[in-house]
């Protein structure tokens, strides 16, 4: 069976993928936060598995990930939140989170739950192309989980392709150089970065993240991309607005 | 066995850069040139001049006569707290802000816990007339307001550190964070053996001038150059790992590096990471941390800021490991009286880090004719309010 990301990327039109922290607002919110996108268009979720330390993450969602651990969030109980996701979900479903957790939990043992849940993809910032390729490629494989790599504005060209060939699905391309949510709308730097990016031909897709918060961002972002991530825009919302009005959000955005 | 980074940065099995990619270009950088440019001829020279005109190297080393008969062997100091600014952080410092200018960078940032750190850091940006900014835990600004204060006198902007225990890890946090922010024109002086490669090799070997010194010095003293020990405090490891460092493959040197336990090591309030941690991943290092059973980062605890910090350098995961070094912790208690020692028996009133290294004669006995040299890693000055609530002083 091809990867239900691969399968997505396939398809025409701007993909739509969101974020957000597992256990927050309420422990047990994950499930019902992932039908309710589903079912309000989304493309494509990335479900945040929270760490004590995000260092890449700038305060929405340290915040979030700090109430969700509180809320007593662990590797274990989001594997059994997820345990029958496949029943009512189909659309792809991707792990973020930081190493360190997924080595404790053991790696060939946590690919393999989310294979068991039918997880198609991770990314895991701090775990490095050059480790990932030596030490786990193999167990990623075995389990059919496709790992996502991000590039920066600052990331070589030859890194890029490195990068491109060492990817399988998209890459995640980080709009800015900046931690998550701190940074307002695009300026010209972002356009040239996005442009120049398209002019590479790469042969994966890339999904822009990081400072998409409304319509106009996403639009922007997209305009070269295949789609658009939103992480900090969309806690904010569940902070303010709780679980109950996600379509209001998601229909803010794309209509 | 090699107790040295191998080139990828790895002590055993610890070790490495584990970042995420927003950081890849600038550590990427500062790997493929550090080596080269540290061993300039140029850049040695203004290195060691500067430690020498500037921080007042090299640092006696002293012997300490009656806390050697206290203690029934031959004890000798390494008197880094003489240093300008009052610790060893600034013999790192001075070697990165080198680094930094001829890396072209104008904006330096640090994270500091005790304050020595940020202070040495300040310092060195006040000499070369660079903007600094330093990131520390709201904790450890209201318990090291002394150095706060010098940091701000010397033109230093500190940032609080909001997030978590609000300590040292945080801080850390939060100037990689500012890092990832600022990818152009900004250097991270890293405060101590930690981090990912080539930062705990690189600021090894500029502390690697502790070690070099003490060598001639006991020769002078002595007519030996190996001392039979060598004990330091371990926060994450840097004054240890310079006053190791050319000693580690001198296997008749013993190695004694002394960890805070905090109110106890069972007592679920300590910083006693080899006993207590697993490995694991922390500020893109692969090395020994304290963390729960799903892999968050725990909160570790101190009295000494400097030594609050859940991980401990690569370098010295391995020691322990390998079995090379031997590893006590000592208590709040334990470095409070030891400090208290060693100012009444010698007249040098000690970081309480520093404490804790001097904790290691309530631990271990050492032979009449043992010579043990310990790490004087830093003066108490920054310490005088905690001495004072401790031991009811005022
Ligand atoms: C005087 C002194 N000693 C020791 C330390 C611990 O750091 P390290 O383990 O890097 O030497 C500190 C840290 O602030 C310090 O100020």
């Amino acid at each position: 069976m091809t990867n239900r990301i691969n399968q997505k990327l396939q398809e025409n039109g701007k993909l739509l993928s969101i974020y957000f922290t597992a256990g927050y607002p309420s422990l047990n919110d994950t499930v019902h936060i992932i039908q309710d996108l589903e079912k309000c268009g989304v493309d494509m979720i990335e479900i945040g598995l929270p760490f004590s330390d995000p260092l890449a993450d700038g305060p929405t969602i340290q915040k979030s990930s700090t109430a969700a651990l509180g809320n007593g969030m662990t590797t274990e109980r989001l594997f059994e939140q997820l345990a029958g996701i496949r029943e009512t979900v189909s659309i792809p479903l991707i792990v973020m989170g930081y190493f360190n957790p997924m080595l404790q939990y053991g790696v060939d043992a946590f690919c393999k739950k989310c294979h068991e849940i039918g997880i198609d993809g991770l990314i895991m910032p701090d775990l490095p192309l050059n480790v990932y390729r030596s030490e786990y490629e193999e167990i990623f494989k075995k389990y059919g989980l496709i790992n996502v790599f991000l590039i920066t504005p600052q990331t070589s060209e030859e890194r890029i392709r490195i990068i491109d060939e060492a990817s399988d699905g998209f890459i995640y391309m980080v709009s800015s150089a900046s931690v998550t949510g701190s940074k307002e709308g695009f300026g010209n730097t972002q356009t040239e970065y996005f442009e120049r990016i398209a002019t590479m031909n790469l042969k994966n897709p890339q999904i822009v993240g990081f400072g998409i918060k409304d319509a106009d961002t996403f639009e922007a972002a997209t305009k070269n991309a295949k789609g658009a991530i939103i992480g900090s825009a969309f806690i904010k919302h569940l902070t303010t607005n709780g679980i109950s009005q996600i379509e209001a959000f998601v229909k803010s955005i794309r209509n | 066995m090699s107790y040295h980074a191998d080139d990828k940065g790895y002590y055993g099995e610890f070790g490495g850069a584990f970042i995420p990619e927003m950081l890849y270009p600038n550590v990427e950088e500062l790997r493929s040139k550090y080596l080269e440019i540290m061993y300039e001829d140029s850049f040695q020279k203004d290195f060691h001049q500067l430690l020498k005109d500037y921080v007042g190297r090299p640092s006696p080393l002293y012997f300490a006569k009656r806390l050697s008969e206290k203690h029934g062997c031959k004890i000798y100091l390494k008197r880094e707290d003489l240093n300008h600014t009052g610790a060893h952080k600034v013999n790192n410092t001075i070697g990165q802000i080198l680094m930094a200018k001829k890396l072209g960078k104008t904006r330096i940032i640090a994270e500091t816990g005790a304050g020595q750190h940020g202070v040495a850091t300040a310092t060195v940006c006040a000499l070369m007339g660079m903007q600094c900014i330093v990131y520390m835990g709201e904790i450890d600004i209201a318990r090291q307001a002394p150095n706060v204060a010098r940091m701000k006198m010397l033109g230093a902007e500190v940032r609080p550190a909001l997030s978590g225990s609000r300590t040292l890890k945080d801080a850390t946090n939060e100037a990689i964070r500012d890092w990832i922010n600022n990818p152009l024109d900004t250097h991270y002086i890293i405060g101590s053996a930690i981090g990912p490669h080539p930062y705990p090799d690189m600021v090894t070997r500029f502390q690697s001038v502790i070690s070099e010194e003490i060598k001639w010095q006991l020769q002078e003293k002595e007519g030996r150059e190996l001392p039979d020990y060598v004990v330091a405090c371990i926060g994450g490891g840097s004054n240890a790992a310079g006053s190791y460092y050319h000693f580690l493959d001198e296997e008749e040197v013993g190695i004694i590096a002394v960890e805070a336990a905090g109110k106890g090591i069972a007592s679920g309030e300590s910083a006693a990471t080899s006993a207590l941690g697993k490995i694991g991943i922390i500020h893109g290092c692969k090395t020994l941390l304290m963390q729960t059973d799903d892999g968050q980062i725990t909160e570790p605890y101190s009295i000494s800021a400097g030594l609050d910090y859940p991980g401990v350098g690569p370098m010295h995961s391995h020691l322990h490991q390998s079995g090379r070094a031997e590893f006590y912790s000592a208590t709040d208690d334990e470095a409070m009286t030891a400090g208290l020692e060693l100012s009444q028996l010698e007249g040098i009133i000690p970081a309480i880090e520093t404490g804790h290294a001097f904790a290691i004669f309530q631990h271990k006995k050492f032979k009449a004719d043992d010579i043990v040299v310990i790490s004087l890693s830093g003066r108490g000055d920054k310490d005088l309010n905690t001495y004072i609530d401790y031991f009811k002083l005022a």
